[in-house]
């Protein structure tokens, strides 16, 4: 069942990205590398919190997708919409969405920021562009053209970017948006986070299209798969796909090939795959990635593990906080079904 | 007769008939290779080969259309959907094709398919994971839906569901999966009739009408309150949403002069509405007192747990719903 290794399907990042842009500068790629580590510690985090019962419904953590989240962050505005699938705590917390109130939505704690209403599946912040993670396969891939359709008819620049799995692609109100995205121009991008799996399922079990990318040049639509594991591609990609949104060159449709170091969801048995599979993506995973290029670029690593620690620190407290947070009082159960 | 789980009855079930009738297949998401995500499926690909345990793509409109039309070419899809929720995304093959396709060819077609899954709330799912379809389902003529509170009638109502000419809603509590109950031997056929109520606690006081969890719900209410309170509840397990047994209701209310039905589903429009309106317009004169129903307030199921309690139909509500009729 194990699939060949994710380098080997990856074309380089140079084939990928044509024209690169400006080299990020190393301080920039220190900010990404503490972005990512919290992401990653918040979510370990959780998964410790469902091992201990203290999380209920299904939980899917993005660990391994960080670098799709942070490069996409950083290569957006804040105010350009996004919509994302119920693995969404990575592209929140990249945006800026606050640890202990992320912490809290996923208890179903007051202070969360849908006051625990809506947990981990339905991750959001709008003040920060974030406009809701999705608990339906593809749902949120209509939403996001439809927030482009409306940048467009209010004429103000701003971008949707959307992220969903591989899976959502066998769904066909995705292609009923490509097609619209594409004819009617709209500035959005189309993020697919191609892991290999939809749920227990590799892809090479249900997919027509070896390459997925190519679904979307069946609209005319840009398309390019990268290595979604190195942030500095993501960064480039997106930012490149953005400035053809905003010049009015239409949607782009990005393949970032990466993988799922954890299961689908809080204890899932993975008895679909190997130990040695994961194993052996561990040195292409996003945080190995981004470690060697800022220690090849003379970082020292104390200074990353002062960063490191420091994240710690802060995770560390964002739990405590979560744990020791009120309960919402029970007359939320009754609330906000209707706008007064 | 020996215990199973409710998870094993509907196993069997599907491997037996699968047995029997060639063209009995199933079709769905993760029900092969992994087995289903809640394991219901279980080592039936291995059994049967690709050929009749058919993996599918996140393509619900897809392949519930193509079991519409496999089963218009005359075999017996059963299709999975992961979370009942997701009917939503391929309603249109459930309601406008599959349910209305035997009215309006006149009877030239039929569709015998089972579309089974689990549904309800209770482990903080959320609203998007947990709903309870029966009611909505109840509103289209020419599909019907059963659904089980024990193994014994959830293996006896799927072997009815495969062998019907129609397409049935099959649909599982995901808090039933683990409980267990008493099932008849391998080898012994028995099927449980769609449509059929049966009396699962018998009593004086009250009708209780229900099906699925909610019915182990009002099982323990029962206990509480006759402890508590020498209140004796009658249980109606009604077991088929559609067509529903209203003899079987009016009988117990009969006996008993007071009505309650209890389902997960929305209150307002919901079937337990429809359960009353049915008593008033049939046999007003049997009630001592208002008949009511308890559903879901009009809410979806939230995440955080007290909230999710607040709002679930189950003991707690059930038993205040029970004191406020017999006051
Ligand atoms: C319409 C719909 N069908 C099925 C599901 C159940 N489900 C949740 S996640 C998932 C797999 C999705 O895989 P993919 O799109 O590759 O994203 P990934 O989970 O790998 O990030 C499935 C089948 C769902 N949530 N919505």
């Amino acid at each position: 069942m194990a699939e060949p290794s994710l380098k080997a399907s990856v074309p380089s990042a140079k084939a990928a990205v044509a024209e690169a842009t400006a080299v990020l500068a190393t301080e920039q790629l220190l900010s990404m590398y503490r972005k990512m580590v919290l992401i990653r510690r918040v979510e370990e985090s959780l998964l410790d919190l469902a091992g201990s019962g203290k999380i209920g419904g299904a939980m899917h953590t993005a660990i391994g997708h960080e670098g799709a989240a942070v490069g996409m962050a950083a290569a957006l505005r804040p105010q350009d919409y996004l919509t994302c699938t119920y693995r969404g705590h990575h592209h929140s917390l990249a945006r800026g969405m606050d640890p202990r109130r992320a912490i809290c939505e996923v208890l179903g704690k007051a202070p969360g920021f849908a006051k625990g209403k809506g947990g981990s599946m339905h991750f959001l912040d709008p003040s920060l562009g974030l406009m809701g993670a999705n608990g339906i396969v593809g749902a949120q891939v209509p939403h996001a053209a439809g927030m482009a359709l409306a940048a467009k008819i209010r004429g103000d620049d701003r971008v949707a970017i959307t992220f969903f799995g591989e899976g959502a692609l066998y769904q066909g109100l995705m292609h009923e948006t490509f097609n619209m995205a594409q004819k009617w121009k709209l500035p959005v991008i189309f993020y697919c986070e191609n892991n290999r799996y939809s749920e227990m399922t590799p892809i090479s079990r249900t997919s027509s299209v070896a390459e997925i990318h190519l679904f979307a040049r069946a609209y005319g639509m840009e398309s390019v798969q990268i290595d979604g594991n190195n942030v500095e591609v993501v960064y480039e990609t997106v930012a490149r796909a953005a400035a053809r949104a905003r010049a009015g060159e239409g949607p782009t449709f990005i393949e970032g090939v990466t993988y799922r170091l954890a299961g689908h969801m809080a204890n899932d048995l993975e008895t679909y795959r190997s130990a040695e599979e994961i194993d052996m993506q561990r040195s292409y995973e996003p945080l190995t990635q981004l470690q060697q290029t800022l220690l090849g670029r003379g970082v020292a690593a104390d200074l990353l593990a002062q960063l490191r620690a420091e994240v710690e620190q802060e995770v560390q407290s964002a739990v405590e906080f979560a744990l020791e947070a009120p309960w919402p009082d029970v007359a939320e159960a009754y609330t906000d079904v209707y706008k007064v | 007769m020996r215990k199973t789980t409710f998870i094993q009855a509907i196993n069997e079930a599907l491997r037996e008939e699968m047995q029997r009738d060639e063209r009995v297949f199933l079709i769905g998401e993760d029900i092969g290779h992994y087995g289903g995500l809640f394991r219901v499926t279980r080592n039936l690909l291995d059994e049967f080969g690709e050929r009749r345990v058919i993996d599918t793509p996140i393509s619900e409109q897809g392949f519930m259309g193509m079991a519409v039309g496999a089963a218009m070419a005359g075999l017996r899809p059963i299709v999975e959907l992961m979370y009942m929720d997701f009917y939503l995304v391929c309603a249109d093959q459930i309601f406008n094709q599959a349910a209305k396709m035997h009215y309006m060819t006149g009877g030239l077609l039929n569709v015998p398919m089972v579309i089974r899954g689990q549904q309800g709330g209770g482990k903080g799912y959320g609203s998007q994971h947990s709903s309870s379809v029966e009611s909505t389902f109840a509103q289209f003529p020419g599909i019907k839906v059963v659904a089980p509170s024990t193994p014994y009638d959830a293996k006896g109502l799927l072997v009815s569901a495969i062998r019907d000419e129609n397409p049935v809603l099959f649909l599982e509590h995901k808090m039933l999966y683990f409980t267990r109950g008493e099932l008849p031997d391998a080898e012994v056929d028995y099927t449980v009739p769609i449509g059929k109520s049966e009396v699962k606690r018998a009593g004086k006081d009250l009708t209780l009408a229900t099906f699925g969890y909610t019915l182990l719900q009002a099982l323990e209410a029962a206990e509480e309150l006759q402890a508590e309170q020498g209140i004796d509840l009658e249980i109606v397990d009604l077991r088929s949403i559609t067509p529903l047994d209203m003899e079987g209701v009016l009988t117990s209310v009969a006996r008993t002069g007071r009505l309650l039905a209890v389902h997960e589903s929305q209150s307002n429009a919901g079937i337990g509405a429809e359960i009353v309106a049915r008593t008033y317009e049939e046999a007003p004169y049997l009630l001592k007192a208002p008949a009511r129903r308890l559903g879901m307030a009009p809410a979806s199921l939230p995440v955080s747990k007290p909230l999710e309690e607040e709002l679930l139909p189950w003991k707690r509500n059930i038993k205040a719903a029970v004191l406020e009729m017999m006051k």
